[in-house]
């Protein structure tokens, strides 16, 4: 196949396995949106007791890498439980797939993300969770390790481009180390606003790039 | 790959003519002499007659005169020569003010942003919902210190005509130079300076089924444009470094072959394209519904993915193209889509398909079967949509 994909890759996209919804599902989510490109619906069966997800499916408007790691992650989490299936990483997917175009680690972040963006909906509607954090510098830069950095196909934080990250009143300011017209500089903008906008207690997201 | 490959992507390359090799041939092994060459020997002279011949042949199609075509490496270098011979000729003298549209190819634009920051302005005019850029907002955005205007002749992605009759006539009136990237139109679309005043016209082999690597600039008489590509003196003494023969021979035979009758054709499957695959629910179309190109259908299907849709197609022996963002390199939604004010949902799901003279009816008939089933297959797996 002359393509940038790996034959795991091509065939998890050709055959994506726990395709679907659950109708009757323990919980569920969806990440990202159709404005911001692609989007990953998860959804769980959880046994109480044992906390072991006994089914999982997932939907996908997405690229075929995106669809690989769907169905890849799914395959991973499935059998586990959901303390177990919270630790699954972006990295070990995209390992299971025999690797991805570093352009592409992004979209492979946002299904691990909806696998993990579900068990946390399982956990609060079963009162797993405790009271809402208030954001910290610490939380935003945790956040920023799943902001991808499209030149090499790592996070932005391993990879140095954030310069500076500070909170005051509800005001994220984040400083990039990028010129502001760089091919990419608009792709990281929306990925961080989508990360770091939606906390609960973020008000707004400052983004600035160095020139 | 079990059938033969359909491809519907001449938008981006097309496959060369054995025609157009047979005419080039004779220049690679035989009169392989540059022009430059014509004071030494015989074997240079021919050379330079079979350019000049080729000039001629490719300058009568635009109804221009031999000596305004200078032969350039293709488009992108075309239109990098407009803008930046033009900024470099009048920027001191007259202005540094640049007037281009949103929607415009990546040379034009990326030349723009360049001159950008070397001090120049630069307004970008808006196109309409079907990609059509308003000469009435152009007229307002002219001011005494506009020294070019540069208007496409037809969309690369959407395919959408523009009035560049009326832009030329109005940049001629207001005594601004007027650039236009022909790119995607020459020769499919009628296009003759004698009755568009345009002052620099972009032009490109490698979408008619001639070779990569060469294409011309337009440059009407008495143009001022300074010499960028420094070099020898060559073309005029406009454009440094030896010419291309072969490939401006092949340029001269694709432009010779691309008639009027198949250019009849290609939009005679356009039509079908577009009226068949607009068949699908939820899709509509992208760009004018008749002042587009005659090989362009361009489609944007809701609740999926360009680049999903592209490898299915792949797998079954198409190639097509995708506005997503997920097929860019830069990871950015098609800025045209967005550009007639389209969301990335519909840049994201957007299908180009663009036909050339190895299309066949029957190419035209398998596309509109396959697109719709990998359509379906993707919506089932989509969260979006379901309720609809």
């Amino acid at each position: 196949m002359p393509l940038p994909y790996s034959d795991v890759v091509m065939e998890h996209f050709k055959h994506p396995h726990n395709v679907g919804r659950i109708e009757d599902a323990d919980a569920k989510a969806i990440e990202g949106s159709p404005a911001c490109g692609d989007m990953v619906a998860v959804y769980l069966k959880v046994d109480e007791g044992s906390k072991r997800i006994t089914d999982i499916k997932f939907e996908s408007y997405g690229c075929a890498s995106n669809i690989a790691t769907g169905s890849i992650i799914t395959e991973l989490a499935k059998g586990k439980t959901l303390d177990e299936a919270k630790d699954i990483t972006w990295q070990q997917a995209a390992d299971a797939l025999g690797g991805l175009p570093p352009i592409k680690t992004h979209c492979s972040v946002l299904a691990v993300d909806g696998l993990r963006a579900a068990i946390l909906n399982y956990e609060e509607k079963h009162g797993l969770i405790q009271e809402r954090m208030p954001t910290t510098v610490e939380e935003i830069r945790r956040r920023l390790k799943h902001v991808m950095n499209p030149i090499v196909g790592l996070d932005i934080v391993r990879t140095k481009l954030v310069r500076d990250v500070s909170l005051a009143e509800g005001v994220v300011r984040i400083v990039i180390d990028l010129p502001l017209d760089h091919q990419f500089a608009n792709n990281i903008r929306e990925d961080i606003q989508e990360k770091v906008g939606n906390l609960w207690d973020v008000q707004e997201v400052v983004i600035e790039f160095t020139e | 790959m079990l059938n033969r490959l359909i491809y519907l992507d001449n938008a981006a390359a097309t496959r060369l003519d054995e025609r157009v090799l047979d005419a080039m041939k004779p220049y690679l092994f035989d009169t392989y002499a540059v022009a430059t060459s014509q004071f030494g020997y015989s074997l240079g002279v021919d050379a330079k007659d079979a350019l000049d011949a080729a000039r001629a042949s490719i300058a009568q199609r635009l109804g221009a005169s031999a000596e305004e075509l200078v032969f350039t490496s293709g488009s992108t270098e075309s239109s990098n020569m407009a803008l930046k011979g033009v900024a470099l000729a009048l920027g001191a003298k007259k202005g540094r003010h640049i007037i281009t549209s949103k929607i415009e190819d990546f040379p034009v634009l990326y030349s723009a942003r360049a001159l950008e920051k070397q001090g120049f302005s630069v307004t970008y005019l808006d196109a309409d919902s079907d990609g059509r850029v308003d000469p009435d907002q152009l007229a307002r955005a002219i001011t005494p210190q506009t020294i070019l205007v540069s208007v496409q002749t037809a969309n690369q992605e959407i395919g959408t005509l523009q009035d560049i009759a009326a832009i030329g006539k109005l940049c001629r009136e207001r005594e601004v130079l007027f650039h236009t990237d022909a790119t995607h139109a020459f020769p499919r679309v009628a296009l003759d300076v004698r009755q568009v005043p345009a002052d620099l016209i972009t032009l490109t082999a490698h979408l008619i089924h001639g070779p990569k690597g060469v294409g011309a600039l337009y440059i009407r008489q008495g143009t001022p444009l300074t010499k960028w590509m420094d070099g020898g003196f060559q073309e005029f003494n406009l454009r440094g470094g030896e010419e291309n023969i072969p490939g401006i021979i092949g340029f001269a035979r694709a432009v010779e072959l691309a008639t009027p009758e198949e250019t009849a054709h290609l939009q005679a499957m356009r039509d079908k394209l577009i009226a068949r695959l607009l068949q699908t629910p939820h899709s509509r179309l992208n760009g004018h519904p008749t002042l587009r190109l005659p090989q362009n259908a361009n489609i944007s299907f809701r609740f999926v993915e360009g680049e999903s849709i592209l490898l299915h197609l792949d797998m079954r022996g198409f190639a097509v193209s995708t506005g997503s963002a997920c097929f860019s390199r830069s990871l950015e939604a098609s800025h045209v889509i967005l550009g007639i004010g389209g969301d990335h949902e519909r840049a994201h799901g957007s299908v180009r398909l663009t036909v050339g003279r190895f299309n066949t009816d029957q190419d035209v008939d398998r596309v509109t079967e396959a697109l719709p089933d990998v359509i379906a297959n993707l919506r089932a797996i989509s969260p979006l949509g379901k309720e609809l």
